[in-house]
């Protein structure tokens, strides 16, 4: 199934490439952590992405969307997709037989500006599904830990049972080279859930950040990045070390097919990651 | 820039030659008011004088409908087959046309070139020819009534004969493979064209001032007038069909009835259809159609110019020509210069 071929610059820039879906690991309801391995070895060993990048996922048969990383590039070899299942495509991806071949190209986008960041503290804010990218991001910082100062997470769920990579997470909590805040909205029944309560702005209380070295970066739902930026804001946060992963209706990822053009910029070519004085600068935005 | 003459009584002999660069495509007649590009048999189906196609010259290097890649589960996606090296003479294409092609070549060029629509660029000769404006073109205002580059032969008509701007090394090889139909210019010529050349501009009546548009689309971005707009507007993506420069496009993939393989396709795509910026889970980023409207000149007028230092638009007059609901984008652009009611 599909053709071998390398990366090279004349070619078809739509054209999949076959990976392999080497393990599902079941998330929450409706959520899985697929982990996906080029078949061809050489391309599966070499190939390099940022945290914050996303790749183009196709089903044969049902068709293609596009997907944030959520595993980070300093664990080479397997490639991880977090993946709600939503949409015709991601519904198809959940019934695949195990070890199915899927075609994927990428890695597209500007992902984050990891040069930039290095030699300060980062504050990771996600919200929800916002975790699938930020977690590829928390991963690289943990792995390169020397070349930041302060790292903090801040994580919300709904509650309990919505919780991303929650067991990941909850093993943060105890190390002391990273501040992992975990809340839900609302307490489980059972009562198991011993970290806080409330939205993930409340976490706000808990940390003393220093806006002149810090990096901020937010993914989650639309209500809640305003809740975020206006926090970050009353902490006299610069609009441009502010940084949002966003989401838009993409059928090319390559800057051609026009789907998810924010004001004058392409979401797949100078996004997913934005600046907060991007934002405001982009029409419809915020 | 060479340039030579062909006098008119060598027309018919010309457009014979041309035939050993490619299938000829030329402006004919469809119907009593619709032009289109198709391809010529006889010289007579050309029509000279005409003013606009229905559909521009996307249509040859950027399908309407497009197949991508032939799937299935054995051989996973593989390209299709081209026609192989078939090559093509669109004759008769006017300036704001051409401009079109340029800025298509931009959008599908760059870092990812599209290999679908530059491979089909490349099997084409473009022999431009200049044109009267009717009170539709508004190529005047946005710098698209002459052309410098983007052909390979440009003829414009100076009464005995037309003047043949040479514009590449294949336009060289045309005319040097048949360099007895043309002449050296001489005075009577270029007096010819210069006089041509005014009455050309005269011809204009249509304008719309365009030089700080994209400051006064920003200052008007809350302006009443996207709402009167997008109460007009249909969202039947008639302008993003025949508008030269929209290049959007779906992808999509379709099966075989027996499920054994399938096609991944492109189609058309415009930005006032309702779905355009619905994502998976149901969020439209677009869901009203004022704010469709909206985006869609603001893209054209604006992002475009922040992307690739020009706007998008040519001015050919299409989407005024075309749409069913009588949007005019001079009466929008006068209207946010001005506070006129559209």
């Amino acid at each position: 199934m599909f053709s071998n071929r390398k990366n090279k610059s004349d070619e078809n820039p739509y054209l999949p490439k076959p990976a392999r879906i080497v393990k599902t690991l079941p998330q929450i309801p409706d959520h899985q952590l697929f982990q996906i391995r080029f078949e061809e070895q050489e391309m599966a060993e070499t190939f390099k992405y940022r945290p914050g990048q996303f790749m183009m996922l196709s089903v044969v048969g049902t068709g293609e969307a596009p997907f944030s990383i959520s595993s980070s590039p300093t664990r080479p070899g397997i490639i991880e997709f977090c993946v709600r299942r939503i949409g015709h495509v991601t519904d198809a991806l959940f019934k695949l037989p195990p070890n199915a071949l899927v075609g994927i190209r990428g890695p597209y986008g500007n992902g984050f500006p990891i040069e930039k960041l290095q030699g300060n503290n980062l504050l990771l804010v996600a919200g929800g599904l916002g975790m699938a990218p930020l977690r590829s991001l928390l991963w690289y910082t943990l792995d390169n830990r020397s070349k930041f100062k302060d790292v903090i997470l801040m994580y919300g769920a709904k509650n309990p049972d919505d919780m991303l990579f929650k067991y990941e997470l909850v093993n943060l909590i105890d190390r002391t080279d990273v501040k992992c805040l975990l809340t839900v909205d609302k307490k489980d029944k059972s009562a198991i859930w011993k970290a806080h309560v409330g939205v993930v702005t409340t976490l706000f209380d808990f940390v003393d950040i220093n806006p002149s070295d810090t990096y901020a970066a937010i993914c989650g739902p639309e209500v809640m990045f305003k809740f975020v930026l206006d926090a970050l804001l009353k902490r006299d946060f610069s609009k441009d070390r502010i940084l949002m992963s966003v989401e838009r209706n993409m059928h090319c990822g390559v800057g051609k097919c026009g789907h998810c053009m924010i004001g004058y910029k392409y979401t797949c070519l100078d996004g997913p990651i934005f600046t907060y004085w991007d934002a405001i600068n982009l029409p419809e935005m915020v | 820039m060479k340039i030579v003459t062909l006098p008119k009584e060598n027309f018919t002999e010309f457009i014979e030659h041309l035939r050993a660069f490619g299938e000829i495509h030329a402006p004919t007649k469809r119907s009593e008011k619709s032009i289109v590009f198709a391809p010529v048999s006889d010289l007579s189906e050309i029509e000279l004088n005409y003013t606009r196609t229905i559909l521009p010259l996307k249509k040859y290097f950027f399908k309407p409908v497009d197949v991508m890649f032939n799937f299935c589960p054995e051989k996973g996606y593989e390209v299709p087959i081209e026609e192989a090296d078939k090559k093509y003479v669109i004759f008769g294409v006017h300036p704001c046309d051409i401009h079109g092609l340029k800025i298509l070549d931009l959008v599908f060029g760059g870092r990812y070139a599209d290999t679908y629509y530059l491979t089909r660029r490349g099997k084409a000769a473009i022999i431009g020819l200049d044109c009267i404006a009717d009170d539709l073109c508004f190529c005047r205002s946005t710098g698209t009534d002459f052309v410098d580059s983007g052909f390979d032969l440009f003829l414009s008509d100076i009464d005995n004969s037309y003047l043949v701007r040479v514009g590449t090394s294949l336009g060289d090889d045309i005319v040097r493979a048949a360099d007895t139909l043309f002449h050296e210019v001489d005075k009577e010529d270029r007096d010819a064209y210069k006089r041509k050349s005014i009455q050309r501009r005269e011809s204009f009546r249509t304008e719309i001032q365009l030089q700080d548009l994209p400051e006064i689309i920003d200052l008007e971005y809350e302006n009443e007038v996207w709402q009167e707009v997008g109460r007009k507007c249909l969202s039947c993506g008639t302008c993003s069909m025949v508008c030269p420069t929209c290049y959007c496009y779906a992808v999509f993939d379709g099966l075989k009835l027996d499920a054994s393989s399938g096609q991944r396709k492109r189609r058309w795509d415009s930005c006032l259809f309702k779905d355009y910026a619905l994502v998976a889970g149901g969020h439209n980023f677009r869901a009203e159609r004022a704010s469709r409207v909206k985006n869609r000149y603001f893209h054209k007028q604006r992002g475009f110019v922040s992307q690739y230092g020009r706007p998008s638009c040519v001015g050919c007059g299409r989407c005024k020509a075309h749409c069913p609901a009588g949007i005019d984008i001079v009466d929008v652009v006068t209207a946010l210069r001005s506070e006129i009611r559209v």
